[in-house]
């Protein structure tokens, strides 16, 4: 079996005085689509800004295409190789659509295919190219998000939460979206507590509770299992009834 | 409804990107105070002293912004970097007295070129020792900052004490900078206000190209609404901020120089003077927004002229009055920064 692209080890973050991430484990194959699951507060954020080196592990490793990266540097883990869209979009509002477009671009100039390939997924942003990304509406400036994140190849592509508050239409060209990126060789650690997305995208599931991973397994395998479901986001799907 | 959601989406429109409430309202700022002056040569005299004194400030002040509104570093050093640069004029105008006396309009300028280079230049190094010496190893401790940085500001204050002495001194405008510009029937304007509305609208001008049009002027722009992100797409905001903190540092040389030449007097104690006038612009501009630190400017300025012409007395706590209303009305400043 080839190595994992990123590895969790024992990972613990604490932020202030809280003890968020008490030993968190798994592992994302290269070019596989992993859905991290769990219920509101479980660590799922703070799973991935860890990844990030937004917090910092203070235990346990990560690795990352065969590099240790626990204690680099959030930039460095960037140009590693992994781009990140967070929960709350984070879309540089006083910048336009082609300014955010073009900071994500690392290599300085918009790949002309790759931008033709962001506008037919996500056409208002074509639209509003020149408009400032504070002005698009929430859908919007998701899509902006996502399309930072897909504007040049990237080894692994972290997304926290991206439909949450959504409308299905968008959704839906969301869902399209990782689809194609994931079809042309991207590998995706996607936090989505949608189970009916979730379970139409990955092929890995990851659930996390508390701090801790509490499941690791098919996708295919939790979606036929329903009392697996039950015990796993029970309290998750009761939450939101 | 989700069809209706979804052609929302399609239909949103973008707003328009200059807000232009607070640029009329400095206009009519202006304009108001024209029929409680009087007089159409005194109000253009006073005018165009504030847009001066303004335009000046205005430089001293757009490296704090950034500075402030990158890092969320609170620099109290950043008046003495003025000082600074208006006593490093002194090394060009001392030995270069000839230029300052000649007839000839391009050695005059080719004087104030140069104070202006050498003060920029060596503000700017100080601005880099300060940062690595002073400012780093106080990152995030909002109260330490305001200390270490005010002791940074009296180190230096003191060097300057002991290489140019505590008493003021004087210095005289190039030959062609003196004296007034008759610019229409009885209107008469100090020529070197003019030429420091040229400066300031020229530095203005280049720093709108560079936050615009270059790749790390688009960057600091990002880093100051969501520094990071900024670093979550792979860039070293650190090193963006030591660069903004040298050329703040050396722009606020740049303001002292002119500021001195405004004055035509130096004292070491200048910078902290205009420091309390520069913390006032940045706050009503709104922290980190360079358009609202110009408009906070030209603001400050005008009302601190006009104040000061029709009633001396208010004129002390007329900045501080207009800084409570402009935040009773916009409590982030003129031109807020959408922070994340
Ligand atoms: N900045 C912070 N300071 C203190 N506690 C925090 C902070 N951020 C998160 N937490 C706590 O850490 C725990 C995990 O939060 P996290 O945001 O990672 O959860 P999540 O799984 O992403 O939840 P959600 O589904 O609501 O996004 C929560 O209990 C939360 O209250
Ligand atoms: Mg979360």
């Amino acid at each position: 079996m080839p190595d994992p692209l990123l590895t969790l080890a024992g990972v613990h973050t604490h932020i202030g005085h809280y003890h968020i991430l008490q030993g968190v484990d798994f592992e994302i194959a290269r070019g596989s689509f992993t859905v991290l699951l769990g219920r509101n507060g479980a660590g799922k954020t703070t799973t991935l800004r860890t990844i990030m080196g937004l917090w910092r592990a203070s235990r346990g490793t990560i690795r990352f295409a065969g590099e240790d990266v626990t204690a680099r540097p959030t930039p460095d883990i960037a140009s590693a190789g992994i781009a990140y869209v967070p929960e709350n979009m984070s879309v540089f509002s006083g910048l336009t659509v082609r300014e955010n477009l073009v900071l994500a671009a690392r290599a300085g100039k918009i790949d002309a295919a790759r931008l033709e390939w962001i506008f037919s997924l996500f056409p208002a942003l074509q639209r509003f190219f020149d408009s400032p990304a504070g002005t698009l509406s929430g859908g919007q400036k998701q899509m902006l998000a996502i399309a930072r994140a897909l504007i040049e190849p990237r080894d692994l592509i972290l997304v926290d939460e991206p439909t949450k508050g959504l409308a299905p239409a968008i959704v839906g060209n969301m869902i399209k979206a990782f689809r194609e990126a994931k079809n042309a060789g991207a590998t995706v650690l996607l936090v989505e507590q949608n189970f009916k997305a979730a379970r139409m995208l990955g092929d890995t599931v990851v659930v996390m509770d508390d701090g801790r991973i509490v499941h690791r397994g098919a996708m295919a395998e939790l979606a036929a299992d329903a009392a697996l479901q039950q015990r796993l986001l029970g309290l998750h799907m009761e939450q939101h009834a | 409804m989700t069809d209706r959601i979804a052609e929302r989406e399609e239909t949103a429109v973008a707003a328009p990107r200059i807000d232009w409430i607070p640029i009329l309202l400095t206009v009519g700022v202006a304009l108001v105070a024209l029929p409680l002056i009087g007089s159409f040569s005194t109000w253009m005299t006073l005018t165009v002293a504030a847009l001066a004194m303004g335009m000046i400030i205005f430089i001293m002040a757009s490296g704090l912004t950034l500075v402030f509104g990158l890092m969320d570093v609170i620099n109290f050093g950043h008046g003495v970097f003025i000082s600074v640069g208006a006593y490093m004029s002194l090394l060009v105008l001392w030995p270069l007295t000839g230029w300052v006396e000649s007839p000839s309009i391009w050695l005059n300028i080719a004087v104030l070129v140069l104070c202006i280079l050498v003060a920029m230049a060596i503000s700017g190094l100080f601005g880099l020792a300060f940062e690595r010496v002073i400012i780093r190893p106080v990152y995030r401790q909002h109260l330490k900052q305001i200390l270490v940085t005010m002791g940074g500001l009296i180190i230096i204050e003191q060097l300057l004490h002991v290489f140019f002495g505590g008493s003021p001194i004087t210095i005289a405008l190039p030959q062609n900078f003196r004296g007034g510009l008759a610019i229409g029937p009885d209107i008469i304007v100090e020529r070197y206000r003019l030429i420091a509305v040229v400066v300031g609208v020229i530095v203005f001008l280049a720093m709108m190209l560079v936050l615009n049009r270059t790749r790390i002027g688009l960057l600091v722009r990002a880093g100051v609404e969501n520094p990071e992100m900024v670093e979550a797409l792979g860039y070293r905001i650190r090193r963006l901020f030591v660069g903004v903190f040298v050329a703040g540092s050396a722009l606020a040389g740049l303001g002292g120089v002119m500021w001195g030449f405004y004055q035509q007097t130096l004292t070491v104690g200048m910078g902290l003077q205009v420091l309390v006038l520069i913390f006032i612009v940045v706050i009503i501009g709104g922290l980190g927004s360079i358009g609202g630190c110009l408009i906070g400017s030209l603001l400050v300025a005008l009302v601190a002229n006009y104040t000061a012409f029709l009633e001396p007395k208010v004129a002390l706590i007329s900045n501080i009055a207009l800084m409570l209303l402009v935040l009773m009305w916009r409590p982030q400043g003129l031109y807020p920064v959408v922070k994340v």
